[in-house]
């Protein structure tokens, strides 16, 4: 093995998210000759994002004065709010919740928005390296984080170098910012290695899948936001869905729940087509057409699950530490705001030491404690949530009690002690009929010959226990259908069937690295560049 | 010697292309754009040409609007060391950017001319020909093998019968197939030469090109969707719908 060749930089950002974007741009702003790059697995800008968005412009007031004149590309002034409880065939129309308001605020396509952000950085001398994975951390000899190493290209499934191989190169810098969202690898490693979670509840996610919609003239009006909660949901199972109308005959339609359900049956994938075809939700989509369509593991513990968020050399910022407000369902401010603060922070100190401290004292963590009790609030049943959660906003969190939060994994109940609901689930008419034809949407690809990305740490237990106790819950939680037991001649124990992985179908969402019960799925990146090509995400 | 290489900016192969509502074209909005497929084999393969000593300098050409820099910016992070836009905002038909790059060859004066067979996007497969043609050199299209022996070289042509050999005289237009080579990874400092490495910018007008329009294109329109198939019991229920349809 050669050794590997270096780049060197001040500053490191690994994700081009709206928190590694915030933090380039700033440091820039602040210190124009520091050498700053961020990597970006995703082949363009944007490719890997995907969220809502309805936004809250105030950190891009700070960031980009200036920027009303020239918005990104997909941005719409919020026009109006409704919120909706739904039953099987009707609908009760309920108040908007004050953290749900959205006045003064726009919805925009996060992804484009990434792409538009990052054109800035660029016109500010920000290296930007689209299409390549920090596929590990390097370490100084002191054991501070010193960089990352860039993920190796040409490796065939075997692991065997192809014709075009190419070796990953190390990237040195005084400075690592992990910015790579919901439940990020590295940040996974890092928060383990440091213990960065030693002092703080777990960390709990929801899965949100979107589609982007082309909708029969008329049938949008652009500026409405409207949220959905009730069915096809059981009242055990937190979650909603969001209708955000866009420009051009356009609409954003997603679904997210809780990643902490205890059905071991429970499809999230076939919820949120369910979901569609509520009859409110079919009229509007009748007729129109998918654009793009995918999934991504949202990031729900809030203030109590709030990791340390540095360590010796490298800062932890946005969805990898967790910064997202639940009840607002809104993450790209606070990703934005931090990563500003911790461009300042660089700026001021060269370290990473104290920026926590700064954090915890910061607007940041303060909306994120007003609102600490209400997604825990749900663990007793929707209307127990909805009575708590109207409680803790009325006093703006004010009461001493904080409840805890639980982690994702255990809560799945084993098949024998579980009756799942009955759910009345209706016949389908609207696309996607499966989840293959949904990942046709994502665009999704992935050089089939190279080294499995979905690393199973004991494929023994898919087979035995994991069979017998959930029916291998993997099959029906990934939303691309990247798992699947298959019945195989050659397999001559455990019924004949072992675990195939698609893993070419794979969306990045990371659902399968949280909801495993036996926490045996690691998800490591693949070849760089590989994944979705998400349009207007 | 120089070779020149043609780039063209297309829409990524895994997007799933759409056509517009109505019908005036395809839509590329927030739509992942790369270098046409074969046009990075062919750049491939001039690379190893001069890193086997057999040419001094690489160049890039791309006609288009300026986004079409990114992709001769990649180009360039493969390698190659200087490039061209022949800078224009309609989209050109094959006979108009055949004309463009023989203006850049009567400038450059290159030994090997190497385009993709064609471009993915409107699949016309005539630039190359088309450019053989005006310069009035020899030609070879869908290269999967190609070797240069001094004033000449050997290529292998996919044809639909198999494979067939040629000998051309340089200089010679080659246009390339898939299995010629596998394209390189660009590496990371790479791309940062790339920045620094020439970018010539030529309007069309400069060249003293008119853009022509000999195809008038009327509407863009998807496949027909396929109609649900229907399954049916044995030989004789096949034969019978078959029948049904007038197609028996
Ligand atoms: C369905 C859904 C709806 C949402 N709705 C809203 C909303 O309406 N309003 C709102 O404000 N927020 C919303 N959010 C939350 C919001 O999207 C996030 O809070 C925000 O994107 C977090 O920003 P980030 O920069 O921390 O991470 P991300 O936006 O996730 O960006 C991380 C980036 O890092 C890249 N990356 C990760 N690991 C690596 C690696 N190892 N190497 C290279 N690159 C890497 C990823 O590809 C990605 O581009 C929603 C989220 C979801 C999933
Ligand atoms: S394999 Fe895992 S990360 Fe990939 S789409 Fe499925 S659940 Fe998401």
């Amino acid at each position: 093995m050669t050794a590997r060749e270096i780049m060197e930089y001040d500053v490191i950002i690994v994700g081009a998210g709206p928190a590694g974007l915030s933090c380039a741009i700033r440091l820039k702003q602040l210190k124009p000759d520091l050498m700053v790059a961020v990597i970006e697995k995703g082949a363009q800008i944007g490719a890997h994002i995907l969220s809502g968005a309805v936004i809250e412009p105030e950190p891009l007031d700070q960031l980009l004065p200036g920027w009303r004149e020239n918005p990104p590309p997909v941005c719409i002034p919020v026009a109006k709010d409704e919120l909706w409880l739904l039953t099987k065939k009707g609908k009760i129309r309920l108040p908007t919740p004050p953290q749900q308001k959205n006045h003064g605020n726009f919805i925009v396509s996060l992804g484009s928005m990434c792409a538009w952000m990052a054109q800035k950085a660029e016109a500010l001398e920000v290296d930007i390296f689209p299409g390549y994975a920090a596929a590990e951390i390097r370490f100084n000899d002191d054991g501070a984080v010193g960089g990352v190493i860039i993920g190796d290209m040409g490796v065939d499934s075997a692991g065997k170098h192809k014709d075009n191989y190419m070796q990953g190169i190390e990237i040195h810098a005084a400075m690592t910012v992990l910015c790579e969202g919901c439940r990020g690898h590295l940040s996974k490693q890092l928060i383990r290695k440091f213990e960065l979670d030693k002092d703080c509840d777990p960390q709990t996610y929801g899965i949100g899948m979107k589609e982007l919609w082309r909708v029969q003239p008329g049938k949008s009006k652009p500026g409405l936001v409207q949220h959905t909660t009730g069915w096809p949901l059981d009242a055990k199972t937190y979650g909603g869905s969001f209708i955000y109308h866009l420009d051009k005959d356009r609409i954003a339609i997603g679904f997210v729940t809780g990643l902490d359900y205890q059905d071991p049956a429970f499809r999230p994938f076939e919820a949120f087509q369910q979901m569609k075809h509520h009859p409110m939700l079919h009229e509007l989509l009748e007729g129109g057409e998918i654009l793009s369509s995918g999934a991504r593991a949202i990031v729900e513990g809030g203030y109590q699950s709030l990791p340390k968020t540095e360590m010796p050399g490298a800062l932890l910022i946005g969805d990898a530490a967790g910064m997202l407000n639940v009840p607002k369902i809104k993450g790209t401010h606070q990703a934005m705001r931090c990563g500003m603060m911790a461009a300042e922070h660089i700026n001021d100190t060269a370290s990473a030491e104290g920026f926590d401290a700064k954090l915890r004292d910061s607007e940041i963590v303060r909306e994120l404690y007003k609102v600490r009790n209400i997604r825990p609030a749900f663990y007793s049943g929707l209307w127990r949530g909805f009575v708590r959660s109207a409680i803790e906003t009325v006093t703006l969190g004010k009461l001493p009690t904080t409840l805890s939060i639980h982690d994702d994994d255990s809560t799945l109940k084993k098949r024998d002690d579980y009756t799942a609901p009955d759910r009345k689930w209706v016949d389908r008419d609207l696309p996607p009929r499966d989840r293959l034809a949904s990942v046709y949407f994502a665009a999704t690809e992935h050089d089939e010959d190279q080294p499995v990305h979905l690393r199973i740490l004991e494929p023994d237990i898919c087979t035995t226990r994991c069979a017998e106790e959930y029916d291998n819950p993997c099959t029906r939680f990934c939303p691309a259908n990247v798992y699947e037991m298959v019945a195989d001649d050659r397999v001559k124990k455990d019924g004949g069937r072992r675990l195939q992985i698609n893993a070419s179908n794979c969306v990045h969402c990371k659902v399968c690295d949280i909801k495993d019960p036996y926490q045996i799925i690691n998800w490591v990146t693949p070849e760089g560049g590989c994944g979705p090509n998400y349009q207007n995400m | 010697m120089k070779i020149l290489v043609g780039i063209k900016r297309v829409v990524d192969y895994n997007v799933r292309v759409r056509v517009l509502a109505d019908g005036s074209g395809v839509d590329t909005d927030g739509v992942k754009m790369s270098v046409n497929p074969f046009d990075e084999i062919a750049l491939e393969e001039a690379l190893r040409i001069r890193d086997a000593g057999n040419a001094e300098e690489v160049i890039v050409v791309s006609a288009g609007g300026d986004e079409c820099q990114q992709q001769l910016r990649t180009g360039l992070a493969m390698g190659a060391d200087r490039a061209i836009q022949i800078q224009t905002s309609e989209g050109l038909q094959p006979l108009s950017t055949a004309r463009a790059f023989l203006k850049v060859i009567e400038r450059e004066d290159p030994g090997l001319v190497l385009l993709g067979k064609q471009a993915i996007d409107d699949d016309n497969c005539q630039t190359g020909q088309m450019l053989a043609a005006l310069w009035e050199r020899p030609q070879a299209t869908s290269a999967s093998k190609l070797e240069l022996n001094g004033n000449s070289a050997t290529v292998v042509r996919e044809v639909d019968a198999g494979l067939e050999t040629i000998e051309i005289d340089l200089p010679a237009v080659v246009t390339v197939d898939l299995r010629l080579n596998e394209p390189r990874f660009v590496k990371l400092p790479d791309i940062m030469k790339a920045k620094r490495k020439p970018m010539d910018v030529v309007s069309l007008e400069e060249l003293g090109v008119a853009i022509e329009g000999n195809l008038e294109i009327g509407h863009y329109a998807p496949p027909p969707q396929r109609e649900q198939g229907i399954m049916v019991e044995d030989a004789a229920q096949l034969v019978e719908e078959l029948k049904n349809r007038g197609l028996l």
